[in-house]
């Protein structure tokens, strides 16, 4: 499968993309890793008529420890956070998931500002960084905006990003010391994305934060499931709470898992991960 | 529009010009004629297409030409060197590694990824490793053989 014609641009520098976006407008896609733009335009899902490559803009790279919270630019690969020292020591489920996205192939290229954009409601990253409280960093030729992970997005590949604009980092704050969290995915075996993936972290107060992949058109925070727990990560407060999984959410159905499994999935999935926090 | 690149394959450099849209398993195949690299699923699954773009593990259908750019890609053609087998091609071939062959290229350059960051892997990284690249004669056993085989040679 070949894409549709495109123009190609290799800006070098955020404010030269930023330059193309905004003079090319609709026609235009960023371009970083490829992982999710490439697929899609050869299934002509995505046709853009202008290509703008990020992925030598050296400002865009690189994972920083700010003091009270950890920035990863929009152009980390997923390998490079998997394997993270800073990410390791206090967000353990960014590390766990990023090395359960896809395979070793995915790993070295896709980037996770590519996947954020995209809103694949399948992908691993989108329900990690609500869990995990994240703010995304969105630049355009006026200025820069953040916008809370929870409120990104928005429905099937849809997102907060308008016309002009690129994410350029994530911010996630450290948790307090001792805090336990954790990504458990239930994977497609073809396409290694998520069937249902759940992301849960516990702070030592047991505050406990849990959110849904491939679950629903879009990934959302479980706060059934975060007030049903009410702080007692007993395991049978956690059998209990787990059972309440995507209570009153609309959940997908398609030929890998129908309603009813993914629901059921996504109770032994949240089971899953929240023992893991005790 | 064609847009010149430099794309080096196997330490020799290729300058030339591609269309933009051109994917970079088809500029190996079709550009430069080297067919070792197969085209599976066309969908970023199964791996048979993986070369290594500056030594990392790469789906070649998943990634424009023009993206390489400027750096090294090492194909299934790169591997032997004088007529010798690669270590890996070797444990492929004295395991019984491969029955029809589709896979084989890919399976042999995501075992070099692995070997290059993981010289003495356990049987469970080698099989989380090849999560990527499917054998369709389902021949994973052997192949996970021929990789130890090859770790073995490589780094005793």
């Amino acid at each position: 499968m070949i894409p549709t014609q495109v123009e190609y641009h290799r800006p070098k520098t955020i404010a030269e993309a930023l330059e193309l976006l905004q003079k090319f407008g609709e026609d235009a896609k960023i371009l970083a890793g490829g992982h999710s733009l490439i697929p899609a335009m050869k299934l002509r899902l995505s046709t853009p008529a202008q290509l703008i490559d990020i992925a030598n803009i050296p400002d865009l790279t690189g994972i920083d420890d700010e003091g009270d919270h950890i920035v990863i630019w929009a152009g980390a690969k997923h390998g490079e956070i998997a394997s993270s020292y800073t990410i390791k020591e206090h967000l353990n489920m960014v590390a766990e998931a990023a090395g359960m996205i896809g395979d070793v192939q995915v790993r070295n290229f896709g980037t996770i500002g590519g996947s954020l954009a995209h809103a694949d409601p399948a992908a691993d990253w989108p329900a990690v960084m609500i869990a995990a409280d994240a703010t995304f960093v969105i630049a355009s030729t006026s200025g820069e905006r953040k916008v809370a992970a929870a409120d990104f997005f928005q429905g099937l590949f849809m997102t907060d990003l308008n016309e002009g604009e690129i994410l350029t980092q994530i911010h996630i704050p450290k948790p307090p010391a001792g805090t336990k969290s954790t990504y458990e995915k239930f994977v497609q075996p073809a396409s290694r994305f998520a069937i249902v993936g759940c992301a849960a972290m516990s702070d030592p107060d047991c505050n406990v934060r849990v959110a849904f992949a491939g679950v629903s058109s879009k990934p959302f925070r479980d706060t059934g499931i975060e007030e049903a727990l009410a702080g007692d990560m007993t395991a049978s407060s956690i059998e209990a709470a787990a059972n309440k999984a995507a209570e009153g959410v609309s959940v997908m159905s398609d030929h890998f898992a129908s309603e009813k499994y993914r629901r059921h999935i996504a109770k032994v999935y949240a089971k899953r991960a929240l023992m893991k926090l005790v | 529009m064609k847009i010149p690149v430099t794309i080096t394959v196997n330490g020799k450099k290729h300058e030339t010009e591609v269309e933009p849209r051109t994917l970079l398993v088809h500029f190996l195949r079709e550009n430069l004629a080297m067919t070792g690299t197969h085209v599976g699923c066309d969908t970023s699954s199964c791996g048979a297409c993986t070369v290594l773009l500056d030594g990392k593990a790469l789906k070649s259908c998943t990634m424009l030409a023009i993206q390489a750019d400027g750096r090294e890609v090492t194909t299934i053609e790169g591997m032997a060197q004088d007529d010798k087998l690669h270590p890996i091609q070797q444990g492929f071939h004295e395991k019984h590694g491969l029955q029809c062959g589709f896979c084989t290229p890919g399976m042999v350059m995501t075992a070099a990824d692995l070997l290059a960051n993981n010289p003495k892997p356990s049987e469970t990284e080698i099989r989380h490793a090849l999560e990527g690249n499917f054998c369709r004669c389902t021949g994973y056993h052997n192949i996970v053989e021929s990789i130890q085989h090859a770790a073995h040679a490589m780094n005793g």
